[in-house]
């Protein structure tokens, strides 16, 4: 099924002329490395800083690193970060002000936005970018930031080599296969002594880019390997969602007896929320000099698991952490439907991973399918009928 | 006593009472009328009968010694005011004051009560209206207890 | 933190950014209530006034304490001074209460969907308000009452806590004197002297003169307050497409950015703050949703 007419080949000893190609336009080349023992986005130098024959193990609550037996470049999946790191920064100033005789004066923020490569990014990132650009550029309003940073960025994406134990990227359609909003995108393919990379491109940009690389096209046996990766990784998939009916589903369950039984384990961390890529909810933070000459409005990362999120005059409207994982996981998989046209989830399976206490979304929806929905009448068995 | 018995049978409270039960009621009605700032009741007196305000407006109230008196309630024009006569011990709760001129049937609760005894389907008439009342009452009465007015 | 930018790309213009508030200058603070007043504000710059829709909000910004979401409480025909009634409940209304006349707040808006006053056109209007709740319906009240051909009757019912709550009170005086108006205000209690209705504002409902047939109701009040009121019209046979409700939840942008203002798949700050009530119902009905 691969059509080899738009693909091409990238040697592994070549690959060092992407990262070259990238910096000569300008930007700054962010991508996967290693960093107290998990693989995270920081800037990258060379190729040598990538994670190289690194893989990770991932399933609920926990997550490791192993060495491989190959040198694969990407043979790993995703980690805590997403590029929600960079276009959607956990700190933004939002703007300035200072005091005058005659009140205050207001200093807008140039928006920070380095020309940036994203480098091996992944099927699931990429449809969480495209849905994070629908909350923040798809509406009435526009958050210029987000949309000046996402405009500045170069994407090469990589399909993934392996499917991680809490991926489910398959059930929510998002992958494993990049399909768009990629300007680059390779498969890694590593066969006996051969190691390359089948790429296409997505932009203009990407096959300009491209044309500072010296890659061949590809042939039927390399396509076909491409296709082979693709299909392996489909297969593997640790975990799996239903998404039949799944905003009804949601919606119908608003009083489930099953939201108890999670919010008796969830710890109201709010790790998913930090790691989730599609998890856009902040908060702003107005902060003064200690003379209260000089104010600054900044903007943060924030979580529908704190406590006082809901909070209005007098208490918070979701008090209990039941009313806070309902919140979340209906917010993700049914309301944002409604709200942006398409599921929050990409299957990333972040939040399985980096639960404390293994809390696992496909799991939750799988109990609230068969779990029956009437709470318990309250009436001793035996007694119903006399 | 004509113009009386209009009333009473065209008043929403009364429909569909049967005609002899009717006939009673008006048999135990008659027009009052109270000036502005007069107790209708008193907290603690015998409650004897209730009152179908025509026109005017009465204050519901209780006395507190280091508050003054403090209005629970005002009725109006059509609606019923004093239940106490239908349940023991049979004394009103509250004092009842006519805000300003106020023309009412006051109707033989003490009389009906006693008819009552007797008459089991007059009672339940009776009874059933009245515990409309009470409902309503009781409901507003929570809905005030709350407080939601004020900032928490 | 932010290091020095390798390439920084500066704004198009102040009014691109939705977040960034203009400057406002207080012409003059009124006290209503012990705990509530009204800011007379015009802009700072010879900006033009703002234009809003009855039913809309502003975040209003005191220097260094935050933003609070207010709505607007002028007339939609008058816009030139922009007047907001705030009721202190926190850090940031405290802060604007302090405000003097001459003194600068910043502002960002107007937000959200207001009042159907366009389809209720024809119709009669009943307005229900609750405390603070008069404050975001007295724009309807005024563009309703500057076309007042173009409705049937009008209705307002207002209850709040004590007569010492009561908002806008000779306003209301002025109301109450119309034929074209019926007025109705109600507390849920009052001392001896007080010779208005006391009890809670649905019982003005039942003897209200509106035709339920042909009636657009809009309620904004404490939430339960709204519940309540809505089960009484609903009794008195006004359907649930043609009752509207002002919401209120955490807000931190206005603008549908933050996530902290939904309500179900809505969110109050651009779906809402007003919505009707057949759309409220099932979520409504949902605790600490």
């Amino acid at each position: 099924m691969s059509s080899n007419s738009d693909q091409f080949v990238l040697e592994r000893e070549r690959f060092p002329q992407l990262l070259e190609a990238l910096r000569r336009r300008g930007y700054r080349v962010v991508g996967p490395a290693v960093r107290e023992g998990a693989i995270v986005y920081d800037e990258l130098n060379s190729v040598r800083d990538l994670p190289e024959g690194w893989t990770d193990e991932q399933e609920g609550g926990t997550y490791r690193l192993r060495k491989r037996d190959d040198g694969a470049l990407f043979g790993y999946n995703v980690g805590p970060h997403s590029l929600k790191k960079y276009l959607h920064p956990a700190q933004v100033r939002l703007w300035q002000a200072d005091r005058e005789a005659s009140g205050f004066t207001l200093k807008p923020e140039a928006v920070e936005a380095p020309l940036t490569a994203f480098l091996g990014v992944r099927a699931c990132d990429l449809h969480a970018v495209s849905i994070q650009n629908k909350v923040f550029a798809g509406g009435p309003y526009v958050n210029i930031g987000y949309k000046t940073r996402l405009e500045r960025s170069f994407i090469v994406a990589v399909n993934c080599g392996k499917a991680g134990g809490t991926c489910f990227c398959a059930s929510m359609n998002t992958g494993p296969q990049a399909r768009s909003g990629f300007d680059l995108a390779l498969t890694e393919v590593l066969e006996e002594g051969r190691h390359y990379f089948v790429g296409q491109t997505g932009t203009d940009r990407g096959a300009e880019l491209l044309g500072d690389l010296v890659t061949a096209p590809a042939g039927a046996h390399e396509a076909d390997a491409a296709a082979a990766v693709v299909e392996r990784v489909t297969g593997q998939m640790g975990r799996t969602l239903d998404t039949t009916g799944i905003k009804e589903l949601l919606y119908r369950s608003y009083e489930h007896p099953r939201w108890a039984d999670v919010a008796a384990r969830c710890l109201t961390c709010a790790n998913c929320t930090m790691v989730c890529p599609t998890c856009f909810c902040t908060t702003v933070e107005d902060v003064t000099d200690l003379r209260g000459e000089h104010a600054e409005r900044w903007q943060k990362w924030d979580s529908c698991f704190t406590m006082d999120f809901s909070y209005i005059h007098g208490g918070s409207v979701r008090a209990t952490p039941r009313s806070r994982y309902r919140q979340w996981m209906t917010h993700k998989l049914a309301t944002w439907i409604d709200q942006f046209g398409t599921s929050g989830c990409v299957g990333c399976g972040r939040c399985i991973t980096w639960c404390p206490v293994a809390i696992d979304i496909t799991e939750e929806v799988r109990a609230l399918r068969t779990a029956p929905a009437d709470p318990p009448s309250g009436k001793e068995p035996g007694h119903g009928e006399s | 006593m004509e113009n009386l018995e209009r009333i009473l049978v065209e008043h929403p409270f009364f429909q569909g009472m049967k005609r002899e039960h009717l006939d009673l009621v008006v048999g135990c009605a008659a027009n009052v009328r109270f000036d502005a700032g007069q107790f209708i009741l008193r907290e603690g007196e015998e409650a004897n009968e209730f009152y179908l305000i025509r026109h005017g407006q009465v204050a519901l109230e209780v006395f507190a010694p280091e508050r003054g008196s403090i209005t629970i309630q005002t009725l109006g024009e059509g609606e019923i005011l004093g239940w106490s006569w239908l349940v023991p011990p049979y004394r009103w709760k509250f004092d009842a004051r006519a805000v300003e001129l106020t023309r009412a049937i006051a109707l033989d609760g003490k009389c009906l009560r006693e008819k009552s005894e007797n008459d089991c389907a007059l009672g339940y008439e009776l009874l059933k209206r009245f515990s409309q009342v009470m409902v309503e009452h009781l409901q507003a009465a929570r809905f005030q207890l709350l407080n939601v007015y004020d900032a928490h | 933190m932010s290091t020095t930018p390798i390439d920084a790309v500066s704004l198009a213009g102040l009014n691109a950014d939705p977040m960034l508030p203009r400057p406002y200058r207080v012409q003059r603070l009124r006290k209503e209530t012990p705990d509530t007043f009204t800011l007379d504000l015009e802009p700072s710059s010879a900006a033009a006034a703002m234009a809003f829709a009855p039913g809309q909000f502003n975040m209003l910004y005191a220097f260094g304490a935050g933003e609070a979401p207010v709505s607007i409480s002028g007339d939609p025909a008058h816009p030139a001074t922009l007047v907001h009634t705030i009721r202190e409940v926190g850090a940031v209304t405290r802060a604007l209460h302090q405000l003097k006349p001459s003194h600068t707040l910043g502002v960002r808006g107007p937000f959200g969907v207001g009042w159907p006053v366009a389809e209720a056109r024809g119709a009669d209007v009943v307005i229900v308000a609750g405390g603070i709740g008069l404050a975001p319906l007295r724009p309807a009240l005024y563009h309703v009452l500057a076309a007042r051909k173009q409705y049937g009757k009008v209705v307002l019912l207002y209850g709040t806590r004590t007569p010492a709550d009561i908002l806008y009170l000779r306003e209301l005086q002025q109301w109450h004197s119309r034929f074209d108006l019926e007025v109705h205000v109600t507390v849920d209690r009052a001392p001896g002297e007080w010779h208005g209705n006391v009890g809670v504002v649905t019982k003005l409902i039942p003897r209200a003169p509106f035709d339920p047939q042909s009636t657009v109701a809009m309620l904004c009040g404490p939430e339960v307050m709204m519940r309540f009121t809505v089960q009484d019209l609903e009794r008195r046979g006004v359907a649930r497409e043609n009752i509207y409700l002002s919401m209120e939840r955490n807000m931190k942008c206005a603008v549908g950015f933050c996530g902290h203002c939904q309500y179900g798949p809505t969110f109050i700050c651009k779906d809402g703050p007003v919505f009707r009530y057949d759309r409220l119902a099932p979520l409504l009905a949902v605790r600490e949703i």
